[in-house]
């Protein structure tokens, strides 16, 4: 089981993710963002950072790199894609997702440990989950903030494309002015999903706030090894 | 393009005339402008005398950034003797690298080795707080990278005036905002440092940046430039025209003429290009093609080049035209000293040259070679072809002026030392300490600062193992083993002022206890001095005793400095800031995932304090909050009893004894516990306050004393029950009480006040929003 695992100028978390991979029992591959080969793996994480910098609108660049012309063509024909962070805002610039994540609502960067609550189970990425399970990983990012016109939000509402929302506070708030809660959503046949908060900071012992980030992963890698055994 | 050429070097205007040496040589008289570059007259004259003539305009930079206080350390170097004649050989055995290079390094077992040091930025963030911060981030990761090692992490030490006037709001923000959106772009965790405030940073905040990075001890690289005929190369950002004379105090008309119009002299950050440069360094060095390396920070180009010759063999020629800018219109002068961040120079064999720009072009990274080593001993720099620097490496880096300035104790310190907190109201009811409780969780130094700390990402890279709001922070430098090191900054300010020798000692036990409470065997030390004005004989006093009281610890705790920085000047007119020597402690841990959190996990654990409790108010954050009073002589330092608390909590965590340990300090075991209550939820019932302490006169002490004092070599401990016998084997003769146990929702303080953990976190959480909003 080989999942890919993308590096920008600036990505950041994408050691992490490769070693979340390994710890859940998956090949971590690296991949460059200069070449446009995707070295034949079952499935692709864009990692969290801030690719070019992100001095322009986040994402934004980074769609346009080489990589990414071998990657759409693979996602819209159904290879599993996880987009975590900065890997979400690529993926929505990329018009892999609909939306845009903008500024926080309050102006700031924001890292903390957040609740999440699982609604879509069935995605390439939360097999392993249970519909309406809360699990609490890590969120950092200034520009998380999910918006979409009325029509996509019912829309993803409405095809269960909503994966994960953030469970609010007391006053109702979530922790960057994200509509209708979204944390995370998907494509209609499931296999892209996008989220800002970080599960690859949740699947060790003693570092990140749980083990929750694990079931990403293990989804990914059970999904790939039964489709291979039926294939 | 001006469509009228002229020749390079005829006199016009806009260009005058070039000073090159050989001008120099035969213009004797021409009056310089040494004393707006910040040169005494002796000074000027020594240059003179060195090189044997008028200094060229180009020389004459270099020397007045080179020679300024904060490269230079002119007035502090004097007492750095203090830290050799405290260093014994067992102390130098764990040192890899010592003070004098870009940063100290020990050894930390395994094969590892780790380099790791502070620095100070206070200046540019307070004229320009974002990139003032920012800056400061990157300029100590830039020295940590330079060693050859990958940074794996930032905490940032930062000193603030009053909470509620108004300029902390324009700094504070801007800082915190510059801090983050430093490192959470380059990708390093900020696992911990400090938040402050006290009327005496008003004018003069202090923004302290502190970076740790790791490497195989055979892969340490040194800022050196041997090899006759090896190329000097020059990668990373272009130079521009920000901060020219940021080390110094130029005027910057002197350098109008004919160049770019006045420059800020704070520089701007660039953190993708820094993080892309980290990346970049990692596989020159992995491919083993770097000779020699140094960082451009302070004093840019002037430094980099003097230092790399002088510690070098040869000497060094440097072409200036071939430097990449940002602004076609800089002078050479201005090049020479710009401040223009994310740039590095390395040394390299000409045999590795193709890979080197192999790899620079990977990672879309800059690199031009600009000159080679030499055989001479002359620093050489041509522009134009003409030669407008020739002068002995060595005297520019590392034989400047020095001074031994005078000190005096103030005055003002006998009257200080003699209005102690006892003649001060103390709450007398079970009521009114609980309220006093509150009212000191919601103070500044001792509010919740997750509104700062938040906007800092502590989880990147995955090593995380502890961060704020615990003692200290936690990384794994080895993901096999887990082996890693724990870091803690501290100084309490208040104490140096009233006693700078003791008052920096405590903030070396302070360090020294948190890495220990963490579960880390403390290793070394390095130091962030900021003082006000060397010319203050007072002042230079406070920073004597300081260095003294600091050399002195480590040597009695067997812990050598590696490195550190001297801030001085930090001063509103004629009134310094308390001296804040801010001290960095790190330990090590053989697998960091057995650290000790700071707060109680569990029900029914046996709660002890450790260490001992005496009558000491003077100085502390209570007399400091309720009475707005500082005076009186700091608590005792007992650093024999550091050592002993030290080997038990450092014991304890290895065998996984404990499930809490938590540091003793501002505010006493009061704030201890109801810190140890909020982290995680879980209340605690105190029965054991009668013997906590006693007074001098062997009466136990009343419970406000045992609850506020703040004596040092103190922690608070939760250990399971089935462990508690275990525990207390352990201790040894470190004096401990069993205070209570943990449990429900509540602080109770048996006989005394009752408070819940939610209404200890409502006050404590309310403080910094409510000034700078939600």
């Amino acid at each position: 089981m080989r999942v890919g695992v993308v590096t920008f100028p600036g990505s950041l978390d994408d050691r992490d993710a490769a070693r979340a991979v390994r710890e859940c029992g998956g090949e971590a591959v690296p991949l460059w963002h200069g070449d446009d080969d995707l070295k034949g793996v079952d499935a692709v994480i864009l990692p969290g950072g801030f690719s070019y910098g992100d001095y322009l609108r986040c994402g934004a660049i980074a769609r346009f790199a080489p990589v990414m012309d071998a990657l759409v063509p693979a996602a819209q024909g159904g290879l599993p894609v996880l987009g975590i962070c900065n890997g979400f805002q690529v993926l929505t610039e990329s018009h892999l997702l609909p939306g845009a994540l903008i500024r926080n609502d309050h102006r700031k960067f924001n890292c903390v440990d957040q609740r999440l609550v699982v609604e879509n189970a069935s995605t390439a990425w939360t097999s392993d989950f249970e519909a309406g399970q809360e699990i609490t990983i890590v969120l950092k990012n200034g520009e998380g903030g999910f918006v979409a016109d009325e029509k996509t939000l019912d829309m993803l509402e409405g095809e269960g494309r909503v994966v994960f929302r953030y469970v609010p506070d007391a006053e109702g708030r979530n922790p960057n002015g994200s509509y209708r809660h979204i944390a995370g959503i998907t494509n209609e046949r499931g296999n892209v999903v996008g989220l800002m908060p970080h599960p690859e900071h949740a699947v060790e012992e003693g570092y990140g706030p749980s083990l929750d980030g694990r079931g990403f992963f293990t989804s990914i890698i059970k999904q790939t090894l039964e489709s291979a055994a039926t294939a | 393009m001006s469509d009228t050429q002229t020749a390079p070097h005829e006199p016009t205007a806009a260009q005058p005339v070039l000073d090159t040496v050989e001008h120099a040589a035969s213009t004797p008289e021409v009056e310089q402008p040494w004393a707006e570059l910040g040169l005494k007259p002796d000074e000027y004259a020594n240059i003179r005398e060195i090189i044997g003539r008028r200094p060229t305009i180009a020389e004459l930079a270099m020397y007045s950034v080179m020679w300024s206080e904060h490269c230079s350390y002119k007035s502090s170097k004097i007492h750095f003797k203090l830290w050799g004649e405290n260093t014994t050989d067992e102390m130098r055995e764990k040192l890899l690298v010592g003070i004098g290079e870009n940063a100290g390094v020990v050894d930390i077992g395994d094969g590892w080795a780790v380099t790791f040091k502070v620095e100070s930025h206070n200046h540019p963030s307070y004229i320009e707080p974002y990139q003032g911060a920012a800056t400061g981030v990157g300029g100590i990761i830039r020295d940590i990278m330079s060693m050859g090692a990958r940074p794996i992490a930032v905490m940032d030490p930062l000193r603030f005036g009053n909470l509620h006037h108004p300029d902390t709001q324009r700094v504070l923000p801007g800082v915190v905002a510059g801090v983050g959106g430093y490192g959470n772009c380059i990708g390093l965790p900020n696992i911990g440092g400090e938040v402050v405030f006290d009327d005496c940073y008003q004018g003069n905040p202090l923004v302290n940046a502190l970076c740790v990075g790791a490497m195989r001890v055979e892969d340490i690289h040194l800022a050196k430039a041997s090899g006759v005929g090896n190329k000097v190369i020059l990668f990373g950002a272009r130079t521009g025209g920000d901060g020219i004379g940021g080390v110094s105090v130029l005027a910057s008309e002197t350098f109008d003429e004919g160049g770019p119009t006045k420059r800020p002299a704070v520089q701007v950050g660039d953190p993708f290009a820094e993080k892309v440069l980290i990346e970049c360094c990692l596989d020159l060095y992995a491919a083993g093609v770097v000779d020699g390396i140094q960082d451009l920070g302070g004093a840019g180009l002037s430094c980099a080049t003097s230092e790399l010759a002088s510690n070098g063999d040869g000497g060094m020629q440097v072409e200036l035209d071939l430097v990449p800018l940002r602004d076609a219109s800089l002078q050479p002068q201005e090049i020479l000293m710009s401040e223009s961040q994310e740039r590095m120079m390395a040394v390299v064999e000409p045999k590795h040259l193709e890979q080197f720009m192999a790899i620079t072009d990977k990672w879309d990274v800059e690199a031009t070679v600009i000159g080679e080593v030499t055989d001479g001993d002359h620093l050489v720099i041509t522009w134009h072809g003409e030669t407008i620097v020739d002068v002995p490496p060595r005297s520019v880096a590392h034989e400047g002026p020095t001074y031994d300035r005078p000190l005096a104790r103030p005055a003002y310190l006998d009257e200080l030392n003699a209005s102690g907190a006892a003649a001060l109201a103390k709450p007398e009811t079970g009521e009114e300490i609980r309220a006093q409780l509150l009212t000191l969780l919601g103070s500044p130094n001792l509010c919740d600062k997750s509104w700062i700390t938040d906007q800092y990402d502590r989880y990147v890279l995955g090593n995380t193992a502890l961060a704020q709001p615990d003692d200290s922070g936690v990384v794994r430098v080895d993901e096999e083993t887990g082996r890693g090191v724990a870091i803690s900054t501290d100084c309490n300010s208040r104490f140096t002022k009233l006693d700078p020798y003791a008052g920096a000692q405590l903030a070396l036990a302070e360090a020294y206890r948190n890495v220990a409470t963490a579960g880390a065997a403390p290793l070394a030390v390095t130091d962030c001095l900021n003082f006000g004005s060397p010319e203050d004989p007072g002042v230079m006093w406070q920073f004597r005793e300081s260095i003294r009281g600091i050399a002195e610890g480590c040597k009695f705790l067997g812990i050598p400095v590696t490195g550190g920085n001297v801030s001085f000047y930090n001063q509103t007119g004629d009134v310094p800031i308390h001296p804040t020597p801010v001290i960095g402690v790190l330990g090590v841990m053989d697998d960091v995932s057995k650290r000790s959190g700071s707060g109680f996990r569990t029900d029914d654990a046996h709660v002890y304090l450790l260490g001992t409790t005496r009558d000491e108010l003077d100085g502390s954050e209570w007399a400091h909050v309720v009475h707005k009073h500082l005076g009186g002589v700091p608590p005792k330092v007992d650093l024999a009893a550091e050592q002993a608390l030290g080997r038990v909590l450092v014991e304890a965590a290895g065998t996984g004894l404990v499930e809490a340990a938590h540091d003793l300090s501002e505010g006493g075991l009061a704030i201890a516990l109801a810190e140890a209550c909020m982290r995680h939820g879980v209340g605690v019932t105190v029965d054991g306050l009668d013997h906590v302490g006693v007074d001098g006169e062997g009466n136990p002490l009343d419970a406000f004393t045992a609850l506020f004092s703040e004596s040092s070599a103190r922690a608070l401990v939760a250990v399971p029950a089935g462990h508690a016998a275990e525990f207390e084997a352990l201790l040894g003769d470190v004096p401990h009480v069993r205070i209570g146990v943990t449990g429900g929702r509540d602080l109770d303080v048996v006989g005394h006040f009752s408070v819940s953990v939610a209404e200890l976190k409502s006050a404590n959480e309310f403080t910094l929003p409510a000034v700078f909003g939600g």
